[in-house]
């Protein structure tokens, strides 16, 4: 392996401490990782939410993951460009959703995508599909749930409460 | 702390996205750094008001929405003021900043330092806010400095779920009872004077309006309005009348409520200075 591709086997290890069961490189929160001209590694991360929690803690525990991993020396840091988006969870992260009971954000080409990062108001995705029995007769309980980033929805058809991981 | 790690880490010469500190003019960038604090103040302050609703909303979902409302808010505070302690040049980091000034030094609009209220007041002033709010990130998305339009290609997103959430509830308020009715309209009356002061300026406003930095505020008057009205007439409420009514928070002049404020919101930096988490 390349420095780059061990330091991503490395950084595949790191959880988010919200959603443990998905990694930051799952999350799209990886924006690229270079060797710095001393050799030590530099990861530069996306923060998800201006008002996360968690964004310290990511860095203390990428910083731990690679100096474990034989990288004491890496610098981690973050970026705000791009701004990191919901579409950047990869396939991967988006099924570990699902199996985690959270329906993953509405994406890629739907008309919302368009309209993101401008002035117009937002507007509910209509079916955002049950993760438990796949139903789209769902319906918006509260905007914010556990988390900043998830939604809590209803299933009209099977009566289960469950997150959605908003577009954004 | 993460902007101030990259703005103090060694800037790796290929890297397109590590930003630097552009290099001003003495005047813009000491205009830059008052406009700063004067968005960072606003969304420090409201964020501040927010979060005195934890363990007092109606319902647990309500608590969620306002704790994360007051996140997002002083997550963009955090990004501001650190950015305009850095472009200051003084060692003043977010905390110093945001902790350890004097009344007259914070630069926040008057509106969002008035008491919470009951609900609807919040919503509302949080609909008001929010929907100005989304308008300025977008235009600031395009500013020709890198580093706040960087802020604000965040803050936008943030800003839209945060007036769809509050319009929700003006909406649900407005038109419900006489009795939510008449509180919510009651809110919007007290309030609607305090957002003349967002679309006031002066010279700093003009020179960062000419350097492309950011909208002269004026501009935002309009959309501003024809934002809010279709929500407002939705939620059957009659829209507040002009008045000459002047707030003037955005040039260190507050309301009496800010001086009760600060104290609260200072009081572990006060007592233990330098205190970290
Ligand atoms: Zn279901």
């Amino acid at each position: 392996m390349t420095a780059p591709d061990a330091i991503h086997a490395v950084l595949a290890t790191v959880p988010d401490p919200e959603i443990p069961n998905l990694s930051i490189v799952d999350l799209g929160m990886v924006h690229r990782v270079t060797v710095a001209e001393n050799g030590a590694p530099l990861v530069e991360l996306l923060p998800t939410y201006s008002g996360c929690p968690a964004t310290e803690a990511i860095a203390a525990a990428t910083r731990r993951a690679l100096a474990q991993a034989g990288y004491p020396d890496a610098v981690v840091r973050f970026v705000l460009t791009p701004a990191w988006s919901s579409d950047r969870i990869t396939a991967e992260g988006r099924a570990k959703l699902e199996a985690a009971g959270i329906a993953p954000p509405a994406c890629c080409g739907t008309p919302s995508d368009a309209a993101r990062a401008t002035a117009a108001p937002l507007t509910y995705h209509p079916t955002i599909p049950c993760p438990r029995c796949g139903s789209r007769n769902t319906e918006p309980l509260s905007e914010f749930s556990s988390t900043a980033c998830k939604a809590l929805l209803r299933c009209r058809a099977c009566g289960e409460p469950f997150e959605y991981f908003k577009p954004i | 702390m993460f902007v101030t790690e990259l703005l103090q880490t060694t800037p790796d010469p290929a890297a397109e996205t590590a930003l630097t500190l552009p290099d001003y003019d003495p005047e813009t960038q000491a205009a830059l750094f008052r406009y700063l604090l004067r968005l960072g103040d606003s969304v420090l302050i409201l964020g501040q008001r927010t979060s005195e609703w934890c363990g007092h909303a109606p319902v647990l979902e309500e608590e969620m929405a306002l704790a994360n409302f007051g996140l997002d808010l002083i997550g963009q505070a955090r990004m501001l003021l650190t950015y305009a302690g850095a472009l200051e040049g003084k060692g003043r980091d977010e905390d110093t900043l945001a902790f350890l000034r004097y009344e007259h030094e914070y630069r926040n609009v008057t509106m969002t330092e008035l008491p919470n209220g009951d609900f609807a007041r919040t919503m509302v002033r949080h609909f008001l806010f929010a929907s100005w709010m989304v308008l300025l990130w977008a235009r600031l998305q395009s500013s020709a400095d890198p580093h706040l339009a960087a802020i604000a290609g965040k803050a936008v997103k943030e800003a839209r779920y945060h007036q769809r959430h509050a319009g929700g509830w003006v909406v649900r308020l407005g038109d419900g009872t006489a009795l939510s009715h008449d509180k919510t309209q009651a809110a919007l009356d007290d309030l609607w004077p305090y957002t003349a002061e967002w679309f006031e300026s002066d010279e700093d406003d003009a020179r960062l309006a000419q350097a492309g930095i950011a909208p002269h505020p004026g501009e935002l008057a309009a959309p501003w309005r024809e934002t809010v009205t279709p929500t407002l007439a939705e939620a059957q409420l009659r829209m507040p009348p002009e008045s000459p009514f002047r707030s003037h928070g955005r040039w260190g002049r507050h309301s009496e409520h800010m001086g009760h404020l600060l104290p609260e919101m200072q009081y572990l930096q006060r007592a233990y200075p330098g205190g970290k988490w």
